[in-house]
């Protein structure tokens, strides 16, 4: 059993304009990788897409979890497969707590009758919560409801935590986080880290790779990988600038 | 009796549409299809009505059709009620049985599926079963009878306990107060009376179950409970009927009297299948310094009309209704609230939650009066709506008359929605659809479902659950 998250050719279209123009992109379990690129250059896009979002219709090309396809199976069938997106603009819950939330999204993953044990439950939730410095008194509030722009992402990554997914896409965590909240933040993901898991973290900035340190960089432009190459690529992006591959993407 | 036996299934819990089954028909009264007068000395004689009895249906009777349909109501839909077409009574027997044992075999295995019993020796004080037209059984806790507790049908409150009975019947609603409770007075059967005696504390609540089994059918419970100075009560009914192509009509007339300092909570969880037209006349009247709380919950039927009220007759005496209606595709929740304020120091309290999806409908319809001369009256009314999808709707009409000036009141009202987006972000972290809705739905009337008895809560979210996964296509 291949143990990656494949990326074949993929085309994809919002309201019948084609933002991914057959995208390649093979993250293996136990890695790191980012993707690089220009605002509007269809990172989110591509995460949406593989998370199943309803908006778009994929045109052509295939996502594949451990060489199984994932196109055609509803967002919460590839979540229980084991993908989890970090949401660039995550979505709030009015009145669903954290905890219920947590609570349901793991029963979920159960079989029916075997519902996580309560006091288990709270530990690894308070665990998880005192890795990322977030405050218990959380576990009560809603979801994402009036929390700062850095909370949400915090409370991202923990759900990523407690989730324990095969693959993770980090879509612009760092956005709208201050130098303090990065690094715990990137704490958070580091220790994720494991043979387990495969990860690719979405970026605009370079500053994230800096705490986040990736095994292959890739860069974006326009819904297609133009260059891939070591860590060492997302310093020389931040050197030469976007231009530099944009010319690469038209040669 | 194959289809009996393919129903009795024993996993109840994971049943999707667990009210949604039906055994044959076994009736020995059959009142027949169509209202005359003829109907009604047909219940007369089932029942051994007293002769004041048939003369207040027959009244009633008359009442009905002189009334027009409620047109402040809003919707079309009543004029496709064709009263015709309903048979109105259908019992095994007028006289409810006092153990499950002696109870027929159908009827019975109804209820265990509805978990009856189970909660009977739970958590219940006493426990009222309706079928169709009658109790089927019906007891109440030894020691609570022996606090001097009644709790028995109508037919047996009107025979046996006259002097209480007929002091209050049909005082605190009229038969003429809309041509529903009309039509209730003309043929009500079954439904409860309940008398608790000055200062006595009824610890565990009473349950009514009202249960409809056949088709082209009316039910017209009627209910009169009476918690007497210093008393106190919860009293809580559950409603279902099986899913039919026809139309089924439930039309409760529900009685409350609070004496001096007496608390009464009457608790409502109906789920009624979507072919019912459920028009309810509920109200109750508080004397001084007591308390009269409506929880009602409204899950299912085609079209529900209904507006729990209090006459706030004496002086410090309190209203409140806490109210949850869900409208699930093709459904209109038509409910609201109505407090009467008629003495000094009154309050009232009204707290609605509506939740409409697809092309469900939900709307409130309130009364707060305070006239002039009243003074340190309150009210508090808030309305919360929440819409799943595009195509529901909502509508607000608090309607609150206010008069004086010693007298406050404060409204609320708020819209909110369950977007694609939110949807989308629940199922990204495993939930279904139909999962992602139902937290969405408890998260909005968390707060409220917190001050409802513990059991009543439970049943409540699980009904949430169970109606949520089915509205997903
Ligand atoms: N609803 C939409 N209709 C048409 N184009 C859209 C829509 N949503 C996003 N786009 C376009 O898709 C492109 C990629 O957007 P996005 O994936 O959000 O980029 P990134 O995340 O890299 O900033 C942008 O040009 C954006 O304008
Ligand atoms: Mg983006």
């Amino acid at each position: 059993m291949k143990s990656t998250l494949e990326i074949k050719g993929l085309k994809a279209a919002i309201n019948g304009t084609e933002i991914l123009h057959g995208l390649n992109l093979t993250v293996p379990k136990g890695e790191v990788h980012a993707i690089m690129g220009k605002n509007g250059s269809g990172k989110s896009t591509l995460a949406k897409v593989m998370a199943g979002h309803p908006d778009y219709e994929v045109t052509g090309g295939d996502v594949l979890l451990d060489g199984k396809t994932i196109l055609g199976l509803d967002p919460d069938v590839r979540a229980r497969e084991g993908l989890f997106l970090a949401f660039q603009y995550p979505s709030e819950i009015p009145g669903v707590t954290i905890a219920n939330f947590m609570r349901a999204a793991l029963n979920a993953r159960r079989p029916e009758g075997q519902e996580v044990d309560a006091v288990e439950y709270y530990n690894e939730l308070y665990k998880k919560m005192d890795l990322l410095k977030i405050d218990r008194s959380f576990t009560s509030r809603a979801v994402n409801d009036g929390f700062s722009g850095g909370e949400k992402k915090k409370n991202e990554i923990l759900q990523m935590a407690m989730l324990e997914p095969k693959y993770a896409v980090l879509d612009e965590t760092d956005s709208g986080l201050d130098i303090d909240a990065l690094k715990i933040v990137s704490h958070g993901v580091n220790s994720l880290r494991g043979p387990k898991m495969g990860i690719l973290v979405i970026t605009h900035y370079q500053r994230l790779l800096d705490y986040i340190v990736p095994d292959v960089v890739h860069v974006m432009v326009d819904g297609r990988i133009v260059k891939s190459g070591p860590k060492e690529l997302a310093l020389e992006m931040e050197k030469k600038g976007y231009d530099w591959v944009e010319n690469l993407a038209t040669v | 009796m194959s289809e009996a036996t393919t129903l009795e299934k024993p996993d109840l819990k994971i049943d999707q549409d667990e009210g949604n089954f039906s055994y044959p028909e076994d009736y020995a009264f059959d009142a027949g299809t169509g209202l005359t007068e003829k109907t009604i000395d047909y219940i007369c004689e089932v029942k051994e009505d007293p002769d004041w009895v048939r003369e207040f249906r027959k009244k009633a009777l008359r009442i009905f059709r002189e009334k027009p349909l409620p047109t402040h109501w809003a919707s079309k839909d009543l004029e496709n009620i064709h009263f015709d077409d309903f048979r109105y009574y259908l019992s095994k027997g007028a006289k409810p049985k006092r153990t499950w044992d002696e109870v027929p075999d159908d009827v019975k295995r109804t209820f265990e599926r509805l978990g009856i019993p189970e909660k009977e020796r739970a958590f219940l004080a006493g426990v009222e079963a309706q079928f169709d037209s009658e109790a089927a059984y019906s007891n109440i806790k030894k020691a609570v009878a022996e606090q001097g507790v009644i709790f028995v049908g109508s037919r047996e409150g009107l025979k046996e306990h006259p002097e209480i009975f007929r002091k209050w019947f049909g005082k605190v609603i009229p038969t003429a107060d809309n041509k529903f409770s009309a039509l209730n007075s003309a043929v009500f059967s079954g439904g409860s009376f309940i008398y608790v005696p000055k200062g006595v504390k009824v610890k565990h609540p009473l349950q009514a179950y009202f249960r409809i089994n056949a088709e082209n059918f009316g039910q017209f419970e009627r209910t009169l409970i009476i918690v007497d100075e210093g008393a106190e009560l919860t009293y809580m009914e559950g409603c279902t009927a099986p899913k039919f192509d026809s139309v089924t009509l439930h039309s409760a007339v529900v009685e409350l009297v609070a004496m001096k300092g007496a608390k009464l909570q009457y608790i409502t969880v109906q789920n009624w299948s979507p072919n019912v037209f459920n028009l309810v006349t509920k109200r109750g009247l508080a004397h001084e310094e007591s308390e009269i709380k409506w929880i009602d919950c409204n899950i299912g039927s085609r079209l529900t009309m209904k507006y729990p009220g209090v006459i706030l007759k004496g002086r410090k005496a309190r209203g409140e209704v806490l109210s949850i209606a869900l409208a699930n595709n093709g459904q209109h929740q038509d409910t609201g609230a109505k407090m009467i304020h008629a003495a000094d120091e009154t309050t009232s309290n009204i707290i609605s939650k509506s939740i409409s999806i697809g092309s469900g409908r939900a709307t409130y319809r309130g009364l707060v009066h305070i006239p002039r001369h009243l003074k340190g009256c309150k009210n508090n009314t808030e309305c919360d709506a929440l819409l799943i999808n595009t195509e529901s709707r909502t509508d607000t009409y608090p309607a609150i008359v206010t008069r004086g000036e010693g007298n406050s009141v404060q409204h609320e009202a708020s819209v909110s929605k369950v977007s694609a987006e939110q949807i989308f972000y629940m199922q990204q972290r495993g939930l279904s659809e139909g999962q992602a809705m139902s937290l969405s739905v408890n998260g909005f009337v968390n707060e409220l479902v917190r001050q409802f008895p513990m059991e009543y809560s439970v049943e409540l979210k699980r009904l949430i659950d169970l109606e949520m996964e089915g509205s997903v296509g």
